[in-house]
């Protein structure tokens, strides 16, 4: 279906056109004479490692920024996008990766902002609005009630309702700048099919993503950009996702997940048995062994961040946790920390690191009453602990008193982990270690977590990438609605069997897993 | 002395005659840093040609002991702002410590004792601690908005001092003890106003606490983001509680010096005194959503409030029933210019 639609609208007029863009912030050029054209129906996707322009690419193409040298063309005129509203009055619409919504006000409200629907002529028509909304939603693939505040939301569901309102713009061509980085693979299924449903409306769709069989499964063309420079536009038929990896890096990737080392004890080291969050998570028990690295897989919402952080002290939780086989209970992470354990939170921007302080004050943060010098702090031995984790866990800053804001998401994270490392713990919690990063450093990242272990840490990660638990992982447990569904591990870690379980419904389960196969192998196909 | 960088916002060059830390702090200096000092040099050279006297060193010496007040009230509440609060009791702490520390001081006997003084001023430093405690649990444990716990604590305080004064005034009886207590406001050392010193010796400390203690970075990643402090094992409540507390015993500081000066405490003693001590603390440079501190930034903010009021004292260009609006005027333009300096960046 997908071929056909590519050739009836591959001599049609480009709706949306990039002649020769460039576009330099001093004297540092970020992207440089990109030309790309697409046509009505198109999937157009755009791939690139972080900081390869994709971003800028895509604001160029939507108003946000104003190229340095070349055009835009919209239907073959070229034209001076004056912003995004002009652009979004031409009938381009992007749709952020950050979630740009008002927390206090309802999904339908949000939905609606700035444009909101009248009776009378002066009074917001909630109801119409309600209902539109929810089928909006819905469309998406999700239920949510539509009188509920944003703030109640999960994040996943929130980027839902960000992209249903960005498509009750009068759209020709929608952007979507790594729509699926927190969406659950129903989710990203259901958002799939939006696209599918827009594409064969006749609406062109430039998609970013880093991950490559979802690209595979949507795009026409894949047009692959590496340092600012495009390296190739090609159907996306002819691209396997390894082929595309190997464009977007420049370099072979020998083995994306490091090898597993066999946990050197028998007894455990964490016991948790029991253990109840309310509201989020019923009953978990689980053990954990000096060394091994445990995966927690599910969908989003079903419980596992709030475990974590029930058990570390960070929410009210009950239920017996026993490190070294001695019964513990934090309620602070102050506490938990002081017993070695350590949580990185999946929202690295908003609970992880301080954004506006520079890299020292981050790393030392959690650390600090290692660094007295009698009443005060040892500055100086704070820059050496830096100087370390910059080389050690080779975080890439272009200046050492820059702030943690200003790194990339990917040199975020290599921070947030050599802040906790500090502390020295013996049990590790990582939540969504490479949530927006690019494949490079998710190799990277995944060393570091292999290291870890091999230095006798104990080590959780919670992901939703299935294929990072089970490349990274010893053992997977999978959680549904708030309960741990089931444990997968050896020849049995497969993402059909770790979706089985996160459904809860067999059938369903293996119709999604095929789905998903299908999705990733017709690329290469 | 040293101000500014500690904080750990590298943009924090520092002002106040930190030359080792600016040339330290490699890129270009901040003006946000600046801006206080330039204001304040900018007033300086106004006032000299306003009035001759201005610059004399008597007028310069008055100005400096007038502003300590509020200085020492300010440096607590940077701290209290930093960590993203707000305490709007200081005015009526301020009365209220006064008016229970000349209470307390009427209890001895009327000859007067250094002994007695001694008593009275440790326990106004408690008294102002525990209303700053007051004020720093109401707020974490009771998880209320600073802005409406230290609203409910400004009427507390101000109706706790007048029905202590029952309407009228609370003044020191004994003479020989108001003569023994005198110089604590009139006295100098080497020519230097006691005030002044005592503001200078806060500031410093201040400076210590914020830029070089765990605390004191505390204070700062608590005001920058909550949830990072607390995911990062910091106490928030017990951080955000002690910023109170400090800004209680900063108030009661001001009242050791403030007592001496009047001898008595009455129903408008420290009103608007919130206003003032706010201002200063946002002239200096200090962010109002908290996670930037800057103390001497603070005492410039001060100072400058008490400078345009002395230049209008001086001049006759402005009426000088003014001067509530003058400064009501300054911390919105304050503001704006910080705004504006932001955005350039």
């Amino acid at each position: 279906m997908r071929g056909a639609a590519m050739s009836a609208h591959a001599t049609a007029v480009p709706v949306l056109e990039a002649r020769q863009l460039s576009k330099s912030f001093g004297p540092v050029e970020v992207l440089s004479e990109i030309s790309l054209a697409l046509r009505p129906g198109e999937v157009h996707a755009v791939i690139g490692e972080n900081g390869a322009g994709k971003s800028t690419l895509m604001k160029l193409l939507s108003g946000h920024l104003a190229p340095s040298s070349g055009t835009v063309a919209i239907d073959g005129e070229p034209v001076a996008l004056k912003g995004p509203v002009d652009a979004e009055t031409r009938g381009i619409v992007l749709v952020h990766q950050e979630i740009l919504l008002a927390p206090h006000l309802t999904v339908a409200q949000n939905i609606f902002m700035g444009r909101e629907l009248k009776r009378a002529g002066i009074m917001v028509d909630d109801r119409r609005m309600n209902a539109l909304a929810a089928a909006a939603v819905e469309s998406l693939g999700a239920h949510i009630d539509p009188r509920t505040p944003v703030g109640r939301l999960s994040i996943a569901q929130r980027q839902l309702v960000q992209i249903a309102r960005a498509l009750q713009v009068p759209h020709r061509v929608v952007i979507f700048d790594e729509p699926t980085a927190s969406l659950t693979p129903v989710e990203t299924e259901a958002l799939l099919a939006v696209i599918r449903d827009l594409s064969a409306r006749g609406v062109a769709v430039l998609y970013i993503s880093h991950r490559l069989p979802e690209v595979a499964a949507i795009a026409g063309q894949v047009t692959v950009l590496r340092d600012g420079q495009l390296i190739a536009t090609r159907p996306a038929a002819e691209l396997s996702p390894v082929e595309m990896a190997r464009l977007m890096v420049g370099r072979e990737l020998a083995n994306l997940y490091p090898a597993r080392k066999e946990a050197p004890d028998k007894a455990p080291l964490l016991e948790v048995e029991n253990f109840t969050v309310p509201g989020f998570a019923e009953g978990a028990s689980f053990a954990l062994k000096r060394g091994e690295i445990l995966g927690f897989a599910g969908l989003i919402g079903a419980g596992r961040t709030e475990l974590m952080e029930g058990i570390v002290g960070l929410r009210p939780g009950d239920g017996s946790v026993r490190i070294h086989g001695e019964r513990v209970h934090f309620d602070s992470a102050r506490a938990s920390m002081a017993a070695g354990i350590v949580y990185l939170s999946e929202d690295r921007k908003g609970k992880g690191l301080l954004l506006g302080q520079n890299l020292r004050v981050n790393l030392t943060l959690a650390a600090l009453a290692a660094f007295h010098r009698g009443l005060g702090l040892d500055t100086r031995h704070e820059e050496e602990a830096l100087t370390k984790a910059i080389g050690e866990f080779d975080i890439r800053a272009r200046r050492r008193d820059m702030l943690a804001g200003q790194l990339s998401g990917g040199n975020q994270q290599k921070l947030l982990i050599a802040k906790m490392m500090l502390l020295a713990p013996e049990i590790v919690i990582i939540d969504e270690p490479t949530r927006g990063i690019d494949i490079g450093t998710k190799q990277q990242i995944y060393a570091f977590i292999a290291r870890l272990a091999a230095e006798g840490m104990a080590v959780i990660v919670i992901s939703s990438e299935m294929q990072e638990l089970i490349g990274l992982c010893h053992r997977i447990l999978v959680m549904q609605g708030g309960r741990i569904a089931g444990e997968v591990s050896g020849e049995a870690m497969t993402e059909d069997n770790i979706v089985v379980y996160a459904t809860g419904v067999s059938d369903i389960g293996n119709d999604i897993g095929n789905d998903f196969d299908t999705g990733s192998s017709s690329g290469a196909a | 002395m040293s101000s500014g960088n500690v904080t750990g916002d590298h943009k924090a060059a520092a002002g106040g005659g930190d030359r080792a830390r600016q040339a330290a702090a490699p890129g270009r200096l901040d003006l946000r840093a600046l801006a206080p000092f330039l204001a304040l040099a900018v007033l300086l050279v106004l006032g000299a040609f306003v009035n001759d006297n201005f610059l004399s060193l008597a007028n310069l010496t008055n100005v400096a002991t007038r502003s300590a007040f509020i200085a020492i009230i300010a440096v607590g509440a940077t701290f209290v702002i930093a960590s993203g609060g707000l305490d709007l009791s200081v005015g009526s702490m301020t009365a209220f410590v006064a008016g229970t520390m000349i209470l307390f001081l009427n209890t001895g006997s009327l000859d007067g004792s250094g002994m007695l003084l001694f008593a009275a001023m440790a326990m106004a430093i408690g008294v102002g601690a525990l209303c700053g405690l007051g004020n720093g649990l109401i707020t974490t444990v009771g998880k209320i908005e600073p802005f409406i716990v230290t609203l409910g604590t400004m009427g507390i305080y101000r109706a706790l001092t007048i029905y202590l004064a029952e309407g009228g005034s609370i003044a020191i009886k004994s003479q020989p003890l108001r003569t023994l207590y005198r110089p604590a406001y009139f006295g100098d050392v080497l020519g230097v106003p006691v005030p002044v010193i005592a503001f200078l010796v806060v500031a410093a400390l201040g400076a210590f606490l914020l830029y070089k203690t765990p605390f004191g970075r505390h204070v700062v990643a608590v005001g920058s983001n909550e949830d990072v402090a607390r995911y990062s094992g910091i106490p928030v409540g017990r951080v955000r509680t002690l910023t109170y507390i400090l800004q209680g015993v900063c108030v009661a500081i001001a009242v050791l010096l403030y007592v001496p000066r009047l001898g008595a405490a009455t129903s408008t003693t420290g009103l608007l005194w919130e206003l003032q001590a706010i201002t200063a603390v946002v002239i200096g440079g200090t962010a109002l959503r908290g996670g930037v501190g800057r103390i001497w930034g603070t005492i410039c903010g001060a100072l400058i409030l008490e400078v345009v009021g002395n230049i209008m004292v001086l001049s006759d260009l402005v009426s000088e029933y003014l001067i509530g609006a003058v400064q009501g005027a300054i911390i919105i333009i304050a503001m704006l210019v910080q705004r504006s300096l932001m955005r350039r960046q």
